[in-house]
Formats: structure tokens, sequence, C-alpha cells
């Protein structure tokens, strides 16, 4: 009998050894003359037990992990094929709690299913979305995902609804539906996740978008950093196209979508809408004033819908259950699930789907279970490099658009990265500076100069040149660039620098050093 | 105007073109396929891809220098891209950063003497979770220990 073992593909396990963990268990089941099928699945997201390896049992799957190439043959001697226990063994990967208190709408599948079989896609509720949207007329979709109350998961968290009116009512021969898949934050990866784990969500949800709006061509824009999305996301491209869920009739619609990847250059400005588009239009990466807004003049000066991939991948479920369902999650204003994605200092970092309204104490403390250092969590910056740092006095802020924004901070794309109590946060905000200097498009000016002065600011107060007048002048200089940029990353770079220093005074006062004497 | 092309290089990527130059904004897939080819852009290349798709070549200049991708000239044999962002920083990589730096003898954006490794900082591999995190040649590696990217940087010395 053969017996299925899942090891992921995804990146994150790849990077940890899942393909030498693959051969290891090939070789191994060859020697003894077993019979194993592996499938590449997508990750779950326990990213601290990866590379996980699944075996199904019965109806189970029995987790281990995280799984070295060397723990291969005890795994197979203790009965690995019968699910049998060993110290890696977490017992059935759903009942771990890490994954079964959470809420998995947008990544339902992610894991669970072998990303490019379009048979797994359908059995676990695919296209079905799809199929419901052909039924509807453009306004009835439109007015679906606003009443869903779904907002843009890429970060400023604009309705997705009014955006997809706007381009519906929008004049134009041409329409495109663009996915911001250029996500450059640092602890983020779920769009990543996504895209090679379930990457026929992203296409059902863009294509979706397209029938909501009259677009019949879309664009994926992803980075450079991320080759497996990109292979995994073709590929699904060319499956889908090849079964007629893209091309000239979308599952037999009589309407036309189709799709392509297409791959930046390592500019992380490009993640800002207007940039994004003029990249890919094959300029330079360069910021537009708006408006006019994307959705009245967007790619080649046509109405584009520009999404992020989570916005995008959970349309389907939206259209699926209806938007009832998917609104009765959350809290206030944001509604719906966020996939929080835990990272950096943490003992259990990966992927973590809930509704709205967690607090962030509870997701450090809690679900990340504190540092993987195990030192004191001293600062937690929320949102990506232009998020905010977090002390353990407003850990109980709940994870909410407005919550964030209240305590002048952002969630961003949702991403959380935790440090211990060694990292000094002056030297953190003269990476947000310097990180800001590296990357900016250079078009205007607060964010241009004021991220170079910034640096040079950071720096003098870290040689304890004048330090209470240069940490009036940040304070200024950030004033300067969060008011007079063109776009966030000049614009946001100052929620770090500013929330540093309001929290974290002592390590901004140190110590003047003496010069040596000539 | 009289453009010195040098024909192996003008060629190629002449060829490239053609192949791609009917998609819609087409530049930025054909640098990165000519970069493909060469391991960089070559200048030669520039007044080539600026005549087919009737830019200047003032343009091509301009979109080829924005993106930290693009390279005006050839790498080592390997490239090791450290990831430089805050989940790595909070989990020790800029001690790893020094060590790799001292091991290999050079700085970001160097190229070692024997011409095996070219180091490069990367803002981001989406691998937060399992920080410090690399990609050597394509191939990605995460939670990097002293004694890991040590392994790493022996590999790339290959």
């Amino acid at each position: 009998m053969t017996v299925r073992i899942y090891v992921p593909r995804d990146a994150a396990a790849v990077a940890l050894g899942a393909d030498r963990v693959v051969a290891a268990i090939e070789a191994e089941a060859a020697a003894r003359g077993l019979d194993v099928a592996i499938v590449r699945n997508g990750s779950r997201g326990l990213h601290w037990v990866e590379p996980l390896v699944e075996v199904v049992v019965g109806d189970e799957r029995i987790a281990y992990g995280p799984v070295k190439p060397s723990d291969v043959a005890s795994l197979f001697d203790a009965g690995l094929l019968s699910g049998a226990d060993h110290p890696l063994c977490h017992g059935a990967t759903k009942d771990i709690p890490f994954l079964k208190q959470q809420t998995r709408l947008t990544f339902a599948r992610c894991g669970i299913t072998d990303p490019l079989s379009l048979d797994d896609y359908r059995r676990y509720r695919g296209l079905t979305g799809l199929q419901k949207a052909i039924a509807m007329a453009p306004e009835e979709i439109v007015r679906e995902v606003t009443d869903s109350g779904l907002r843009g998961r890429g970060g400023a968290g604009f309705p997705t609804g009014i955006k997809w009116k706007t381009v519906l009512e929008a004049a134009g021969e041409r329409k495109y539906i663009v996915c911001n898949a250029d996500e450059g934050d640092s602890g983020t990866f779920a769009d990543r996740m996504i895209m090679e784990g379930d990457p026929f969500v992203l296409i059902e949800g863009m294509a979706i978008a397209g029938l909501a709006t009259g677009a019949t061509k879309g664009f994926i824009y992803t980075r450079s950093e991320y080759p497996h999305a990109i292979a995994a996301m073709s590929e699904a491209i060319e499956i889908a196209r090849r079964e007629g869920i893209l091309g000239p009739s979308v599952l037999g619609s009589a309407r036309a979508f189709d799709m392509e990847v297409r791959v930046g250059a390592g500019a992380y400005v490009c993640g800002e809408e207007t940039a994004l588009l003029n990249s890919l239009e094959g300029k330079r990466g360069i910021v537009r004033a708006k408006p006019p807004l994307p959705a009245h003049k967007g790619l080649f000066d046509c109405p584009t819908v520009i999404n992020n991939v989570i916005s995008l991948a959970s349309v389907p479920v939206i259209l699926d259950r209806g938007a009832a369902f998917y609104r009765d999650f959350g809290m206030g204003r944001s509604r719906g699930t966020i996939p929080i994605q835990i990272a950096g200092n943490v003992k259990h970092g990966g992927l973590y789907e809930t509704a709205f309204g967690l607090s962030l104490g509870e997701i450090v403390d809690h679900i990340a279970g504190g540092t993987a250092t195990g030192r004191p969590v001293k600062a937690v910056q929320v949102g990506g490099p232009l998020g905010a740092y977090f002390p353990r006095a407003l850990f109980d802020t709940p994870f909410d658009y407005e919550a964030f924004a209240a305590k002048d901070g952002l969630i961003g794309h949702a991403g959380i990265v935790v440090f211990d109590d060694t990292v000094d946060m002056l030297h953190q905000v003269r990476f947000a500076m310097e990180f800001c200097a590296i990357e900016s498009c250079g078009k205007c000016t607060p964010c241009r100069i004021g991220s170079t002065r910034g640096v040079e600011v950071a720096d003098r107060i870290a040689q304890g040149i004048e330090p209470e007048k240069n940490r009036e002048l940040l304070g200024d200089l950030c004033n300067t660039m969060k008011f007079g940029s063109l776009c966030a990353l000049g614009g946001f770079t100052p929620y770090p620098v500013l929330s540093a220093m309001a929290h974290f005074p002592e390590d901004f006062s140190p110590a003047p050093r003496v010069e040596a004497a000539e | 105007m009289n453009l010195h092309v040098s024909g192996d290089i003008g060629t190629r990527t002449l060829a490239i073109i053609d192949a791609m130059k009917d998609l819609e904004g087409p530049l930025l897939p054909i640098l990165h396929e000519v970069q493909a080819e060469f391991g960089y852009v070559p200048q030669e290349s520039l007044p080539v891809i600026a005549k087919a798709l009737n830019l200047s070549r003032a343009e091509v200049h301009g979109v080829v220098t924005f993106y930290h991708d693009f390279r005006d000239h050839p790498t080592g044999r390997h490239v090791l891209k450290l990831c430089r962002a805050e989940a790595c920083q909070s989990m020790g990589g800029d001690a790893i950063a020094d060590r790799v730096k001292a091991l290999l003898g050079i700085d970001f954006h160097q190229t070692t003497l024997d011409g095996a490794v070219t180091l490069e900082p990367v803002y981001c591999l989406g691998l937060c979770s399992c920080a410090p995190s690399a990609m050597l040649d394509g191939a990605v590696h995460a939670r990097l220990d002293a004694a890991s990217a040590a392994e790493l940087v022996q590999e790339a010395r290959r």
C-alpha cells in the first residue's frame, strides 16, 4: 500500500532543508522496500517545525518536525509510515494548538493541498466563488465585496469594493487588474505563501475582479527575491489557461480574462502602487502624484484595479460563502480575517490567520511564545520597515486598523517583528533612515534628502554630539517627511523613528563619547 | 549616428528583444533576460534595446540604473546575498554578516580576488520567521548561525 507523505515546497521549508529531507525519505523508503508517494504541499505556516513532514494515516495527517535528513532513519525505525510516536511527532496536524486556534479563510487550503493540483483545488471548494461570480452582474459582485467589509491588505486598508466600483464605472476600452505581490516589508511572507502554497486562489480572485470591473488582463507584479513564488505562480497560470479558467472564455462564460507574472528588480519602492505601475510599464519605479487615481488612469493610462495578493485571495471565499459570512469575523471597521505574520526573535514564528481583534500581547506572548533567545521582549515592530515600534506598555492594543492608528502605528501588511532586550533602538532608527535613503525613488525632496540627513542626525546622537538639540532636529525632520513626502516610503519612515524615540528614550541618551586626545 | 555595437552582444541582445518585444511594457522582462544571458547588462546592449523599443538611450540607462538588480559588470562565479532587514537583525543577522565578510575578506558589493564570490545585501527574502536568511545563487537558506554561515561561505568558495 502506498503511503502519502507531505513535505512542503514552500521557500521557508526549502531554506530549512525540505528538499534534502525529501531525498532522504525517498532513499530510506527505497532501501526498506516501502512504497511512499511524496506530495510537495504549501506550508501550514508553522515555521518553527519546518521542514514539517506529514504522514497520512487513515483520515489523519500526523505531523513530524522539524525534520533533518539525519532524522529520517530514526523516524522510519519508529514507524513513521503508521504515524507512530517519535520525539519529533506532534500528533495530528490539525490539533496542533497554533493551527487549531486559527480561523483560516484566505489560507484555508494552504498547506493542505498540492498547490498545482486543480483537482485538489476543486475538492476544497476551489472555483465555487468564480462560478457564482459568473452568474452575477458586475454590480452585484462589487456589492458583495463592498458588503464583506474587505479592506486593502497591503497596508492602506482602503475598502476593496469601492476601488472596484470606481473601475467598473470608469469608461475605458481596456482595463487592468494588477496584483501587488511586491511584498518587500521585512516580517511579511503571506503573499509568498499564497503564491507558493495556493496559487489558484489568487488566479480565481483576479478573475473575479476582472468579471466585476470589465478588466480583461491581469498582471501579478512580484519580487525577484521570490523565485519559488514566481515558478509556482507561472506554472499555475499555465494550468489555469489549459483548463479554461483563464483565456477568451473564463469557465465557459464567454467573458475573457488572462494574466501574466512580472518580476521586479529589487526596488522596495515598487511596492508603492503608482511606482509599481511605472515599473510594469518599463519605466523607473518613480512614484506618481495622485490624482489621477489608478482606478481612473492606471496602467498605460487605463482604469486599473491594483490590490494586494491577500485582498485578491480573500475574494473567492467571500463570493463562495457570501459577504455576511466574511463580515461576521473581526471588530469595528476591520472585518474578516487577517493573516498575521509572526517573525523575528520568536519561539513560534509563522503565519497565523485570525479574525481582527487579538491584542498584540496575546500574539507576542501566547501565540508566538515569546522570544527565541528566551530574553525579555523589548520592542515589536508592526507593519514592516515603515511601521512603529511598540513597547510592552502598548501590548493591549487590539489588532485593528483604527486601534493601531490611534497609537501612532499601523498594521501594514500584518507582519510583526519581535526584538529582545539586546536591541538598540537608536541603531534601529538609523537603519530606518538608511533603508529609506537606499530605497527612495528620488522624486520628492523630503524623502530623498530627509532620509540621508536622518542618518547623519542619528549618527550625531550616537556620538553624543549635542544630543538634545539633535533629538529635536530628528523629530522636526520626521515631521517634514511625514507631511511633505509624496508616498508612504518617506511619509511613514518617521513611524519607526518617532515611536522608538517616544517609547525607548533611554536608548537616545548615550553617554558622551570621550574622544582620544591626539 | 554610428553605433559601434560589438557583434556578439548586439546579436544576442536582438534575439532576446525579438522574443519579447510584443509584451506589454517589455523593458523590464528584456533587461532581466539580458542579465540572465550575460550575467550583467552590458553597455553595448543599451543602444540596441533603445532603438528596438523606440526609447532614448538615456531612458534605458535610467531604468537600468534605477533598479538594484541590474548590474553593469559581471559578478563572481557565485552570488551570496545576505538579508539585512529587521527580522534578520533581530536574530543576529548583523553578526552573521560581519562573520561572512571576515571569512570572505570583502565587504558588500565586492567580489573576492579569486572571482569566486560576490557578496550582496538583500532587503528581505520573505523568510522572516526563520531568520537570519541568505540566498546563494538562487537557493535559499534560513536559521543561519555562525557554523552554517561558514558552511555557506565554503560552498560559495568552491
